[in-house]
């Protein structure tokens, strides 16, 4: 086993160094075709991940082809700790694309953005992209980037027919929540659904509730980063898990929520066999092409917290689009994100890959085919009451949370445990990645 | 002086596979000594001492897998030695649908292991499974197989034996057909009966047979990965992990050092067990 691991461990390095050579070879290509001489025409290039669903950046990209003459070259990377890894490896060696997507947030601030990027700080168009999003694309208080999608939200995606036929209303406050799920179960239905087989589900309801968090605790962020606090002796924090395990200690989950999967938790909410199922809004293509006809009858609300006063959404920002510092092409470049996040630009973007939540950019009108469940959060991104996941303020992440919020949301463990237990599992991840204060 | 034999090859054919032996896995073997003690992230590492094995044998959602692991091994092996060794004496006989039974027992081996997880956790579903939909014809209510931290690791091992039993037994089937016949001829001169066929020759003469097993099957068992990922992926929680399960997820999460010292403790487990069972094992072989 150990002798079949250090190999396997050896070839991937091998592999992974031959990816890297792969790609030096394919950008010095691009790089001598850069210019045509004879149109003038210029060539962008831009590293994407390979897990992204490219038809709608495609689609502004033939427009920008079209109306600058600023062809754009792709060219992909594995995603996860890998493409992590391809990223740092070329950013290191002064290899990287004229533009690169990437996530945002501490992933993002991680690339030591002041040397390797563009500022784009006093260009006009990024005044338009939304708080949330500009903070999680900034370093030091300096711009770098533009979001490449939309927004996400984190909440209770809920089944409206099932809402009509027991008279219920969409709850502002965790009592008011459980109240309804309460009905619910006495008419003889799955309150919430529980799909804990795909343990990363479970950790749906600690995720979306960081609004609430920050509600009660405005620098629980950095105090969290810095080692300050822990999520066990923070009460907001610790609501979160206490959230996930009453869920289960009410009896509201489905019988074989630990034998159900992602899949088959979104059958459930769209066929009505569940009312509730605390989701990102990226499920929402998923149920479009399962359930279309049913599509309209799901809905969505934030994960209520204590009052009603502090109604808000927990939002997962997109990730970004960054231009190299050392492009040739910076004028183009710019002109390029510019388009971007034009509405002409967004438009075309949401006209192959109907957007998931609320656009990122300020001003944008969204088209009135856009599902029903990103309506209703309409409401909260135009009154402010949104923040971003505690995932995109601080890079003190856990592993283990999928596993812990499985123990909690199934009873084996109390929900002071698991945050203790999460809170040693934060601190494990800290020392490994040799964070200050740890 | 002339040489007493005359070698024909020259020690330097041996130099591809022990460059390929040294590269691939004596200097893995070797760094991963090296790294189990820093903070590593590949490009860059940190000396940090024993950190890591301490952070591994403290931290509950880490060092669970040591009992799990031990209890895992134990139930597969001794119900594979058990169930080989039984089925190994029913098809020594000599059947008409010998070659068919065989090969039927045999198959199972032949699954992917993956494929073999993902079926028996469709089967093992509370509700829709098929096993528990038979137990509701007939009025039981089945257990949630997967689901209920008690008996999880029990269901995962015992696929393991599913899929296992049939190269045990073949095992089996090989030590007991090499038994001399004339240790037969003597007990039926004596009279014994088949409980003394099976107890006085056959599970003493297949000894060697059944050490091979318990050693197959036990380091099978510690080092087991495959199977636990298809089916639970290491829950509900953490209660089906295995160490390598624990090993696989500190790799996912980055942290390279961490993952590592597993490595490097699930060596020194294999081998602290393995090696002591084996010494054991042997002294109690008999000649044939």
């Amino acid at each position: 086993m150990k002798a079949k691991k250090k190999i396997f461990a050896v070839l991937s390095s091998a592999a992974l160094f031959a990816g890297i050579m792969a790609g030096c070879s394919s950008n010095s290509d691009s790089a001598s075709g850069d210019k045509d001489e004879d149109s003038g025409q210029v060539t962008l290039t831009i590293l994407v991940d390979n897990q992204t669903n490219l038809d709608g950046m495609k689609a502004v990209t033939d427009a920008i082809e079209e109306k600058y003459d600023i062809k754009t070259e792709y060219e992909l990377r594995p995603g996860g700790g890998e493409g992590d890894n391809l990223v740092k490896t070329r950013l290191a060696t002064g290899d990287m694309t004229d533009l690169m997507a990437y996530n945002s947030g501490s992933l993002f601030q991680a690339l030591n953005p002041e040397k390797n990027f563009l500022d784009i700080t006093d260009e006009a168009f990024v005044e338009t992209i939304m708080d949330d999003a500009k903070d999680a694309l900034s370093s030091n208080g300096k711009v770098y980037g533009i979001p490449s999608t939309s927004f996400m939200a984190g909440g209770w995606f809920y089944n409206k027919k099932i809402y009509e036929e027991l008279g219920l209303s969409v709850p502002k406050t965790w009592v008011e929540l459980m109240a309804n799920n309460e009905k619910i179960k006495e008419a003889g239905k799955t309150a919430v659904i529980g799909s804990y087989k795909d343990s990363w589900t479970a950790q749906v309801i600690v995720l979306a509730d960081n609004y609430n968090v920050l509600q009660q605790h405005p620098n629980f962020a950095d105090d969290f980063t810095g080692n300050k606090a822990k999520i066990a002796d923070t009460p907001g924090a610790l609501r979160s898990f206490e959230k996930l395990a009453e869920v289960f200690d009410a009896g509201y989950l489905n019988e074989d929520f630990l034998a159900t999967g992602y899949e088959a938790g979104l059958k459930m909410l769209a066929e009505g066999q569940g009312a509730h199922y605390p989701m990102l809004s990226f499920a929402l293509p998923m149920l479009e092409a399962n359930y279309s006809e049913e599509l309209d009858n799901i809905g969505f609300f934030p994960q209520p917290g204590e009052s009603a006063d502090e109604n808000g959404v927990t939002v997962w920002v997109p990730g970004g689009i960054y231009i190299n510092k050392n492009t040739e092409h910076a004028e183009e470049a710019k002109k390029w994100v510019e388009f971007f996040v034009s509405q002409e630009g967004i438009d075309l973007h949401n006209s192959k890959i109907k957007p998931q939540g609320p656009p990122a950019v300020k001003g944008v009108e969204l088209s009135d085919d856009v599902y029903g469940a990103v309506k209703d959060m309409l409401p909260f991104f135009e009154s402010g009451k949104t923040a971003p996941a505690l995932e995109f303020l601080s890079p003190v992440k856990g592993p283990n949370l999928p596993q812990i919020a499985v123990e909690v949301g199934s009873g084996i463990s109390k929900a002071k445990d698991g945050a203790e237990l999460y809170d040693k599992d934060v601190e494990k991840q800290a020392k490994q990645l040799g964070l200050e204060g740890w | 002086m002339t040489k007493l034999t005359n070698r024909s090859y020259t020690y330097y054919f041996l130099l591809p596979a022990g460059i390929i032996y040294f590269v691939f896995f004596l200097l893995p073997t070797i760094m991963s000594f090296f790294f189990s003690m820093t903070w590593w992230t590949l490009t860059d590492w940190k000396f940090i001492g024993l950190e890591n094995f301490i952070t591994f044998l403290t931290e509950p959602s880490l060092n669970i897998g040591f009992k799990n692991t031990i209890i895992y091994a134990i139930v597969t092996c001794s119900l594979k030695v058990i169930l080989g060794l039984l089925l190994g004496v029913f098809l020594s006989q000599k059947l008409k649908t010998i070659g068919f039974v065989r090969s039927m027992v045999f198959f199972p081996t032949l699954l992917s292991t993956i494929a073999v997880g993902m079926a028996f956790a469709m089967m093992m579903h509370p509700t829709q499974g098929l096993i528990n939909t038979s137990l509701k014809i007939v009025g039981i209510a089945g257990p949630d197989w997967l689901g209920d931290t008690t008996i999880a690791l029990l269901s995962v091992a015992l696929v393991d034996v599913w899929k296992g039993v049939g190269m045990a037994t073949v095992i089996f089937i090989a030590g007991i057909m090499s038994i001399p016949e004339d240790y037969y001829e003597a007990l039926a001169i004596d009279g014994g009966n088949s409980f003394h066929k099976f107890w006085n020759i056959i599970v003493p003469l297949s000894r060697p047979a059944m050490n091979s097993v318990i050693i197959l099957a036990f380091i099978g068992g510690l080092r087991s990965f495959d199977l636990v990922w298809a089916m639970t992926k290491g829950g509900p929680g953490f209660s089906t992990d295995l160490i390598a399960s624990i090993i696989y997820k500190q790799y996912q999460g980055g942290f390279y050092g961490l993952s590592t010292a597993g490595n490097v403790i699930l060596f020194i487990v294999v081998s602290a067990l393995a090696f002591p069972l084996y010494a054991f094992l042997n002294k109690k072989e008999v000649d044939l």
